[in-house]
């Protein structure tokens, strides 16, 4: 066979063998962004005609106070829960990469909240620790402190729901395990030879060997706070909490697109998400250009 | 020495201490579960005054007129279909990535990347826009569809998972059964399917607890009772709930989390190794 042929062979096979694919990302990724930048500039409501309305939906977004308190509690959510999950996946990594024994059952401890997701039960039971005359104050009370109402006060019931995000720290630990035991024992071996300290062992090899994994899961888990839904969704009824505490943009989104239908509006805030979210991957991604980037 | 062994014990005393509070919530969940209603928030005692067995017939009925039994049936059917889909799609479009090399593959694949990344609810409202066009609501084709075709749950994420898998496994394997006349398809399906089954596990289990979990696409796509999953008839109770069946509640609770803790637990080594081989999302 000539290498022309070969190569119409292969692309014949591998056109065949993605095509499915491809419709898909066509269909429901490509097409519905494109659709919904068409739709944000409409009055759409699911029943009547969409009729082009220009910049009324985005002008009419940067009057609306809900909004802004949407964008400000997800912000908060995102600078709160994020480094907190990440900084306590790491600490827990840590200490389990120093030769514990039974690493194996710790591991599995730390990653069964991980693997109840956001499952609409770990939503109510999260509802049933933390209510007012719940199981946490009563334990408090148990030791002499007067619990909070922690999902009824504006200032601790998004605190609340970050800490259950903290809770589900296990998938990014383990993220960071697998990091660490892919660093080489023989740069520990020869930074000891050059007479290296503890300290200086860990901030010249341990944390440029485990940048990639701190990228990752830094990106992946920021993208996934943005679209925090299913548990402040359950615990606050779809409502925003207490005075709007509670408010993350993708509930405000809900309650815009399917209790007032919306359409057109929610996709104006359907856009704005995606432009936040790519622009706070894209500003995390400068960030560690420029500061992380030392050794290489 | 002596400095040493104090830390050690510390360290273990500390990780330990830790484990327990992560667990606590659960623990105490498997608890309430077979609490007395009245006691459930309120007690702070870890144990039940009397044990009732029967929070689990009443919450078995808590969404009439239906039972568990069927939203049980409906998840399983929903979620095994989106898994078979899963598995499949990733097999297929992941093995062109590994080891086809046709024309544009690397735009493909960082289109691939592109999609791990695009949050997917920005794309919710027009998703249910169409699909309501083509009257897909009250079905589980906006489930099925979108992850026969590599895009739903995990869709961008499975196919990395496998085709990073297919790479590792050795090239002279596929080589030598095309030399004897294998086709692609037996290349794949006799050669690259029973070798690269640890990643196919992995796959079948984030699929499976991803789609389960899948809350926001079940709650605007089923509206009818009938078609109603475990998490969404495990919303109407809470919704309902005034203080005289909260036990029932958490029994139920307790049943909609055992499926994926079971599998957990069966499939363990699969689990740890498909999060570390390559990241991941939850």
């Amino acid at each position: 066979m000539s290498r022309k042929k070969i190569q119409s062979r292969a692309n014949l096979i591998g056109y065949v063998l993605i095509s499915p694919w491809i419709i898909g990302i066509l269909c429901f990724q490509i097409w519905p962004i494109i659709h919904s930048f068409l739709m944000s500039f409409t009055n759409y409501n699911l029943i009547n005609i969409p009729s082009f309305i220009g910049l009324e939906n985005y002008t009419k977004m940067f009057r609306d106070d809900i909004f802004y308190q949407a964008v400000k509690v997800t912000f908060k959510y995102v600078f709160i829960a994020v480094p907190a999950k990440i900084i306590f996946a790491l600490c827990i990594a840590l200490i389990l990469n120093m030769k514990i024994k039974g690493i194996g059952i710790y591991r599995t401890v730390y990653y069964i909240p991980s693997i109840l997701g956001s499952s609409i039960a770990v939503a109510i039971l999260w509802k049933a620790l933390f209510v007012k005359d719940g199981v946490i104050n009563a334990l408090l009370a148990r030791i002499g402190i007067e619990g909070a109402s922690w999902l009824g006060n504006p200032k601790y019931a998004l605190f609340t729901i970050s800490l259950l995000t903290v809770w589900q720290f296990g998938s990014s630990m383990v993220v960071f395990l697998a990091g660490l035991k892919q660093i080489p024992s023989s740069l520990y071996e020869a930074a000891s030879v050059d007479g290296a300290g503890k300290i200086a062992k860990f901030i010249h090899i341990t944390i440029p060997g485990i940048m990639p994994m701190m990228s990752f899961n830094i990106l992946m888990q920021t993208i996934n706070a943005f679209q925090m839904f299913a548990a402040p969704y359950t615990i606050f009824n779809g409502r925003g909490g207490p005075i709007n505490s509670v408010m993350l943009y993708v509930i405000y989104l809900y309650q815009h697109a399917f209790k007032y239908f919306n359409v057109g509006y929610a996709s104006t805030l359907s856009w704005t998400l995606l432009v936040l979210i790519a622009g706070t991957a894209l500003t995390l991604h400068l960030i560690e250009k420029k500061f992380l980037n030392f050794d290489d | 020495m002596n400095r040493k062994m104090v830390t050690t014990v510390l360290i273990y005393l500390l990780i330990s201490l830790l484990g327990l509070i992560m667990l606590y919530p659960l623990i105490w969940m498997i608890f309430a579960a077979l609490k007395p209603s009245s006691e459930v928030l309120t007690s702070a005692s870890l144990l039940p005054s009397q044990f009732r067995f029967d929070n689990f017939a009443a919450g078995w009925r808590l969404v009439r007129p239906y039972t568990f039994g069927k939203f049980f049936m409906n998840t399983f059917f929903l979620v095994l279909s989106c898994v078979v889909c899963s598995l499949v799609t990733s097999l297929f479009t992941g093995y062109a990535f590994a080891r086809v090399s046709f024309r544009f593959k690397s735009f493909w694949f960082s289109i691939l990347f592109l999609t791990i990344m695009l949050p997917a609810t920005t794309t919710l409202v027009s998703r249910y826009v169409i699909f309501s066009k083509i009257g897909w609501l009250n079905t589980y084709l906006p489930f099925i569809i979108p992850t026969a075709l590599g895009v739903g749950n995990g869709g961008g994420f499975f196919i990395y998972l496998v085709a990073q898998f297919i790479k590792g496994i050795p090239k002279e394997l596929d080589e030598a059964a095309k030399i004897d006349g294998c086709s692609t398809l037996g290349i794949i399906v006799r050669i690259i399917f029973p070798l690269c089954k640890p990643s196919l596990f992995s796959v079948a289990i984030f699929a499976f607890m991803w789609n389960w979990d899948d809350f926001q696409n079940q709650l605007i796509y089923l509206t009818r009772v009938d078609l109603y999953t475990v998490a969404l008839a495990m919303r109407t109770t809470i919704d309902a709930t005034g203080a005289d069946n909260w036990g029932a509640v958490m029994a139920m609770s307790l049943c909609s989390v055992m499926p994926a803790i079971i599998m957990f637990f069966c499939l363990q080594n699969y689990f740890v190794d498909g999060v570390s081989t390559s990241g991941l999302k939850g």
